[in-house]
């Protein structure tokens, strides 16, 4: 008790101090931002980092207003908020410290093993409503989608809809679990989801962005290596007045130390 | 001194109840005003401009036409009254394909210039750009005039695509019918099961039964909605899924059903309430008259508590209409206009819940979901008046 409440007298002298570096953004990031930095201050006591989420466009929203020193973010700065930026005069930095894969998942009770990214198209916006016509059995197919809130469902509406919008009253789910959970129990359903949630109740699709050239599987290697299509990169941003701060922190996200707890928190490694 | 007490006691008591009433009324107040916030907004995304090149004849664009140019639906300009010239959308971020970043100079500033010479030499060209990046000396671009958004664009308008750009859509018509849908087929189910339970508690069952019997179904009314819905998703939904042999299992069916559930507490204690409270009196008359156990149940009980009876059905549709997470589970919160129970459809305050953590404060989204907010309460103050009626009619009808 002693040791919390002395613990966090130092917090807050630090915060006094100015000396905390404060993260805030997206919730994707947010397990992954936690841990470093708790391994990052366990390193170096004399450093205090806190981490908050928000989601990705509350984080660029406090960078812009200066009252956070790094925003993560799971998508790219947009063109608009960078703008914002640099009429205030500052310019901002991007580092990726991270990759994340999607997954395309189907019911593992349905044949169809390789989609193209037409195809994929096609089945979200409503072209394509029967697995027949993608070489599958004659079953209707029901994707399912994220709610609109999510920054999984904006990223996979730039990479794979290319900036259409899903067909109309799509399914969507409040959380990636519950995608997982619907598409084991439905037949024809389509999803996607994070790398890390695949299991055995579904069943991921090899994905082409070359017209059906080269169908590859989702995995950590095949994300890594740049084979496989739908990988997004996870980013902080920091604004190059604060470089001197917050570049130890990163420097050590990017470390070998640091690189281990992305991958252990599920994440793929530069 | 005891006065003293007494008159304070009141005062505090005066207070109290005016600080709630006034609370209640700003919060009603507050849910208005940023609900008709909403209709100030205009149907291009705010701080946006589109832009057409200065030969295309088309002036007027709904923003329904807008939505399906930009999803490539619409791919002709004579398809929306203009000439035969194929349509070509841009979008911004598309310029920053076409050059480098050091033809646009610093900070931007020759970005208009480039846009205005993209519109230029593109016949067909729609382009939706940030208006501080307007091409305005350029008399080769001409820009659309945005409109403010038509109330019966939201009140008829059945596509709900709140984040599309750069025309977002706010359709009511299919998050109404998902709402009534649905409460609709929950209160159908839990209607004679709750009427044929609070009979059979207030008349037939006996006294150990009973006492066994109500707390349970008190306790029904204390687990939180999450985990009906999470009962609903694992167990419920499959179940219907097989049994029917649908696409799907999350349909309005699925969320009737929960809501009936969930219904059933509130009908069974009004309704087994106000059977009970029928005057001893009249049921010995009843009886005395030579009539049998059963016909004094149909013909004298529940005529007389009719008016409870209907009570405990407004207040358990009142539970239904504003229910959110459970349905939010097993719904499949599919925005369409529903036609059979077994398709997934979209409620008011599922909605609602879903999307007000991530629509920007003050923005054209939120708005909506505000107005949203505001049917709501208007169905559930409806009820609730309706509630009071009935009650008030208690001895009318004997």
């Amino acid at each position: 008790m002693k040791k919390i409440f002395a613990l966090s007298i130092i917090m807050i002298a630090c915060i006094v101090a100015g000396k905390a570096q404060k993260i805030k953004g997206s919730d994707t990031l947010l397990p992954l931002s936690q841990q470093e930095a708790e391994s990052y201050m366990n390193s170096d006591p004399s450093q205090t980092v806190i981490v908050t989420g928000g989601g990705s466009g509350t984080g660029i929203a406090a960078l812009i207003e200066g009252t956070t020193d790094i925003a993560q973010s799971s998508r790219k700065i947009k063109f608009e908020e960078k703008q914002k930026i640099s009429e205030g005069g500052k310019s901002v930095k991007e580092v990726v410290v991270a990759f994340d894969a999607l997954a395309i998942v189907v019911n593992p009770e349905n044949k169809v093993t390789n989609l193209t990214r037409e195809q994929l198209e096609g089945i979200f916006t409503g072209k394509i409503t029967n697995w027949k016509e993608v070489g599958g059995a004659d079953l209707k197919i029901t994707p399912y989608s994220r709610e609109t809130s999510s920054g999984t469902y904006e990223f996979f509406k730039e990479s794979v809809l290319k900036n259409k919008n899903y067909k109309s009253g799509i399914l969507s789910m409040p959380a990636t679990g519950a995608i997982v959970q619907s598409v084991g129990q439905t037949k024809g359903a389509i999803g996607y989801i994070g790398l890390a949630y695949i299991n055995k109740d579904v069943k991921a699709v090899h994905v082409s962005y070359d017209n059906g050239k080269t169908f590859t599987a989702p995995s950590v290697a095949s994300a890594k290596d740049g084979t496989y299509p739908i990988v997004r990169e996870l980013y902080y941003y920091y604004v190059t007045a604060v470089e001197k701060a917050v570049r130890p922190f990163i420097d050590y996200v990017l470390s070998p130390a640091g690189q281990k707890i992305v991958a252990e928190t599920g994440f793929i490694t530069l | 001194m005891n006065r003293t007490a007494e008159k304070l006691a009141e005062s505090l008591l005066t207070v109290s109840g005016t600080t709630t009433g006034i609370v209640i009324l700003l919060i009603v107040f507050f849910l208005f005003k940023e609900g008709a916030g909403f209709f100030h907004h205009n149907d291009v995304e705010a701080g946006y401009a589109l832009c057409v090149n200065g030969e295309n004849a088309v002036k007027n664009l709904s923003s329904g036409q807008i939505k399906d140019i930009f999803d490539y639906e619409t791919g002709n300009w004579k398809e929306v009254g203009g000439a035969d010239e194929e349509i070509v959308p841009f979008r911004v971020s598309d310029i920053i394909n076409m050059y480098q970043e050091a033809e646009l100079g610093e900070n931007y500033v020759l970005l208009p210039e480039k846009i205005g010479e993209t519109i230029a030499k593109t016949r067909g060209i729609i382009a939706f750009i940030p208006v501080q990046y307007l091409p305005e000396s350029n008399p080769e671009v001409r820009v659309l005039e945005s409109k403010r958004l038509n109330p019966s664009d939201f009140f008829m308008g059945k596509d709900w695509m709140p984040t599309a750009t750069p025309a977002p859509q706010f359709g009511l018509l299919p998050l109404l019918a998902g709402t009534l849908w649905v409460s609709l087929f929950a209160i159908i189910i839990a209607l004679p099961l709750g009427l044929g339970v609070a009979i059979y508690l207030a008349e037939l069952a006996g006294e150990r039964t009973r006492n066994l019997l109500k707390p349970a179904i008190e306790l029904l009314a204390g687990i939180p909605s999450v985990v009906y819905g999470f009962f609903g998703l694992v167990v419920l939904v499959p179940f219907i899924q097989k049994i029917f042999d649908l696409p799907v299992g999350e349909t309005a069916f699925a969320g009737s059903l929960i809501l009936a559930i969930m219904a059933l507490p509130t009908i069974i204690t009004v309704a087994e309430d106000s059977i009970r409270n029928t005057p001893q009196s009249i049921r010995e008359a009843s009886l005395g008259l030579g009539a049998s156990h059963w016909q004094t149940i149909c013909r004298v009980i529940i005529p007389y508590s009719a008016s409870g009876i209907s009570a405990a059905i407004v207040l358990g549709i009142g539970r239904a209409v504003g229910e959110t997470m459970a349905v939010l589970m097993v719904t499949g919160n599919a925005a369409v206009i529903p036609h059979t129970l077994f398709e997934p459809v979209r409620t008011i305050p599922a909605t609602i819940a879903a999307e007000l953590g991530e629509a920007p404060a003050g923005g054209i989204h939120s708005g909506a979901l505000f107005v949203l907010g505001c049917i709501l309460f208007i169905i559930t103050a409806a009820v609730s008046v309706g509630a009071e009626l009935i009650s008030k009619n208690k001895y009318k009808n004997i």
